[in-house]
């Protein structure tokens, strides 16, 4: 399209909008047309949508401009609620018919087999997942204040971790924590101190250094908040946690 | 009342430390003292409040932010000898015209220096007229004579004030530039998690600053106001991070191995000391350029942290080693070499170093040890002498001491009231103000100017 063209075509949308707004304003006392017929609405919800065989779920629904509604053919109010126990898996059909033509809506609830009650625990124990063999396996190291030497249990503990972590090849991160009575920027060398103590055990019996990871958080994430030993020797520790 | 009471004593320690503490001679006092850029005879200045010069609805509000702000910031300089308002004469001036200088002179305000003047607000701004009048000079009197115009706002009242102030600190202050707009940037929990917040030196202005989600720790704003390192952690490590105060976001920073933290700025801005495990997995002192590159260790201690330059010279980094046991500070030229141990007992941390280079200022548990209560107070040391000071001493734990532009000043952490909140103080130990009271709130650091 050249620029003479899409001017003129502009130049004529003007022109017909400006007769469309002055013939509206002549025609002011012309009789209205007569209306349009209003569109017909329906909805149809169930509540709850999933139920166990035996039990009960209520169907709502609403329609506007209809003269003949239907729920599943059974002619029923504009709008209403219904109660059904369906023993299977059933949708719900909703028909609105008015002036305007015809509506439809439906709903789903879904039957699951009512639970049978569960048999006697099997004797064996389910199997153990990794992240729960770690945790029961590697557990916490515990420090003396503003030391970050590893007490002679904690080393022995190590030890035995040690193996496991070789044997399951896991990525292991050491995170050194502090109690809150230091300076926030002296406890995250000192938590470096700890979190490098268990790293050495652990690289002494054999794990290797790539598979070891440490942090330092300082006194920034106790798990006990406390103002007295027994939460500050909880604190003042190391935590493992198996990188995935 | 308390308050009153505890800077007494306060005052009363400081000025009778050679009894009390015992630890120090009157001219290792005074010398301090000197160092503090407080040895200085104070003027004695008066200032009524400033007169409202019309009647606009503003004007009386806004009058009062000003003349609030005026006479904290020519309080707490520290410098002057505020005559008390009981004995100001009945007729206050607005303006030259209405001085009347002899009665300001004479006792009982026996004033060396009068500040006045006026404000008023006109058509959406605000107008402030103000002087510095020397009132035992009638010959020629006028020091000073300034006049501010900005949107009629209580921030802009406050900042013109602070100006003023400045101007006046600036011509009776040994012309050592006041600190009224200087900022002071620290730690808060008040979002729930550790944030860097800012605000102007009087406590005033309180905004967030980081929006990290995660934690964010040890603000350091550089020389120039420009940039704020801070450390905080991402998904595995401490990193240094550099916020943008003028893009108001963080800008890159090269990331390193292991973990980074606590960073500090040389004074002239093109050198940045921090701390990492990047070497040897426990934290040692490092220095790079300003823009992360070019990162070298300095230290080979076994938990090193808390690096500060010396700002005079840049020459010199004091830092926090726990090398022998328990945390000391040690000071080193800034290529690592001639380390020297400064503190011999106690646990030692957070040095802050002087804007004059004279005087560390640091936060000691003095006496330490098993079953011992020992609080932990901000000491000062002349480094030359080595010569001590305790500058708090109300119990609690006091920490992170840092130096306001003028050096007359500190900013510190205590939780003196139960949990921690940022305090100031005058280097002489009086002035004591708490300047944060939402949320837990520490680490402050002063801006450089």
């Amino acid at each position: 399209m050249n620029k003479s063209t899409s001017k003129r075509i502009v130049v004529l949308g003007v022109l017909a909008f400006l007769m469309v707004v002055s013939g509206c304003k002549k025609k002011e006392t012309a009789p209205p047309p007569p209306p349009p017929p209003k569109p017909v609405t329906a909805t149809l919800s169930a509540n709850p949508t999933s139920i166990e065989a035996g039990q009960s779920a209520t169907l709502t629904w609403s329609t506007e401009n209809a003269t003949d509604v239907a729920l599943d053919g059974n002619k029923v109010d504009p709008s209403g609620s219904q109660t059904v126990s369906p023993t299977q898996t059933t949708t719900y059909h909703l028909t609105a018919k008015g002036a305007a033509g015809t509506q439809e809506a439906t709903a789903q609830v879904s039957v699951a087999p009512k639970a049978t009650p569960t048999p006697t625990p099997a004797p064996t124990p389910p199997p153990v997942s990794d992240d729960q063999l770690f945790a029961q396996m590697v557990k916490d190291v515990f420090f003396d204040y503003d030391k970050a030497d590893l007490r002679p249990d904690a080393q022995q503990a190590l030890a035995q971790a040690a193996q496991l972590i070789k044997q399951k090849g896991w990525r292991v991160q050491i995170e050194g924590n502090c109690d809150e009575r230091g300076s926030t920027e002296y406890n995250l060398a000192l938590g470096e101190r700890r979190a490098d103590a268990a790293k050495q055990v652990l690289q002494q019996n054999g794990v290797g250094a790539d598979a070891l990871k440490t942090i330092s958080y300082g006194k920034e994430k106790p798990q006990c908040t406390d103002s007295n030993e027994d939460c500050w020797q909880k604190n003042r520790r190391d935590h493992f946690s198996l990188l995935h | 009342m308390a308050k009153a009471k505890t800077i007494a004593v306060t005052k009363l320690c400081f000025m009778t430390l050679t009894v009390l503490c015992g630890f120090l001679s009157a001219a290792a006092q005074d010398r301090i003292k000197i160092e503090l850029n407080m040895g200085q005879e104070r003027p004695r200045l008066a200032a009524p409040e400033f007169k409202a010069a019309n009647g606009d609805p503003q004007t009386a509000p806004l009058n009062t932010v000003f003349n609030e702000t005026l006479w904290n910031d020519l309080d707490n300089a520290g410098i002057f000898d505020m005559v008390a308002k009981s004995f100001y004469p009945s007729q206050q001036p607005g303006q030259p015209a209405e001085l009347q200088a002899k009665a300001w002179g004479d006792p009982p305000p026996n004033a060396g220096v009068l500040t006045f003047g006026n404000v008023g607000v006109n058509s959406g701004k605000i107008d402030v007229q103000g002087w510095l009048y020397d009132v035992k000079n009638p010959g020629t009197p006028q020091i000073l004579g300034k006049q501010y115009k900005e949107d009629a706002t209580p921030d802009m009242a406050r900042v013109i004030a602070h100006r003023f102030a400045d101007e006046i600190i600036a011509r009776l202050g040994s012309g050592i530039a006041g600190i009224a707009e200087s900022q002071i940037y620290f730690v808060s929990t008040r979002t729930g998690n550790k944030e860097i917040w800012g605000m102007d030196y009087g406590g005033a202005n309180q905004k967030q600053v980081t929006k990290l989600g995660s934690i964010a720790l040890s603000p350091r704003i550089s020389p120039d106001g420009s940039r704020l390192a801070f450390s905080g952690l991402t998904r595995d490590s401490w990193q240094i991070m550099m916020y943008s105060m003028d893009l108001e976001r963080t800008v890159a920073f090269p990331r390193t191995a292991g973990d980074n933290f606590s960073p500090a700025w040389a004074s002239d801005g093109t050198k940045i000391a921090f701390s990492s495990t990047m070497h040897s997995g426990l934290s040692e002192i490092f220095i790079a350029d300003a823009n992360g590159a070019g990162a070298r260790r300095l230290s080979t201690g076994k938990g090193d942290v808390s690096p500060v330059f010396n700002p005079k010279t840049n020459g010199q980094i004091a830092w926090v080693s726990g090398r022998t046991g328990l945390p000391q500070i040690y000071v080193m030229d800034a290529d690592g070499s001639n380390v020297q141990r400064m503190t011999d007992q106690g646990y030692a941390v957070s040095p802050a170093w002087s804007p004059n280079g004279l005087l560390l200022a640091f936060a000691w548990v003095r006496n330490y040890g098993p079953g011992v209560l020992g609080g932990s107070d901000i000491y000062l040391m002349d480094i030359a002498s080595r010569q001590i000071i305790q500058l708090t001493h109300d119990g609690g734990r006091n920490d992170f001491p840092s130096w306001s532009p003028d050096g007359r000043h500190f900013v510190f952490q205590s939780n003196r009231t139960g949990n921690e909140q940022i305090w100031s103080v005058l280097a002489d130990g009086t002035h004591l103000q708490q300047l944060t009271r939402q949320g837990r709130n520490s680490q402050p650091n002063w801006s450089f100017k």
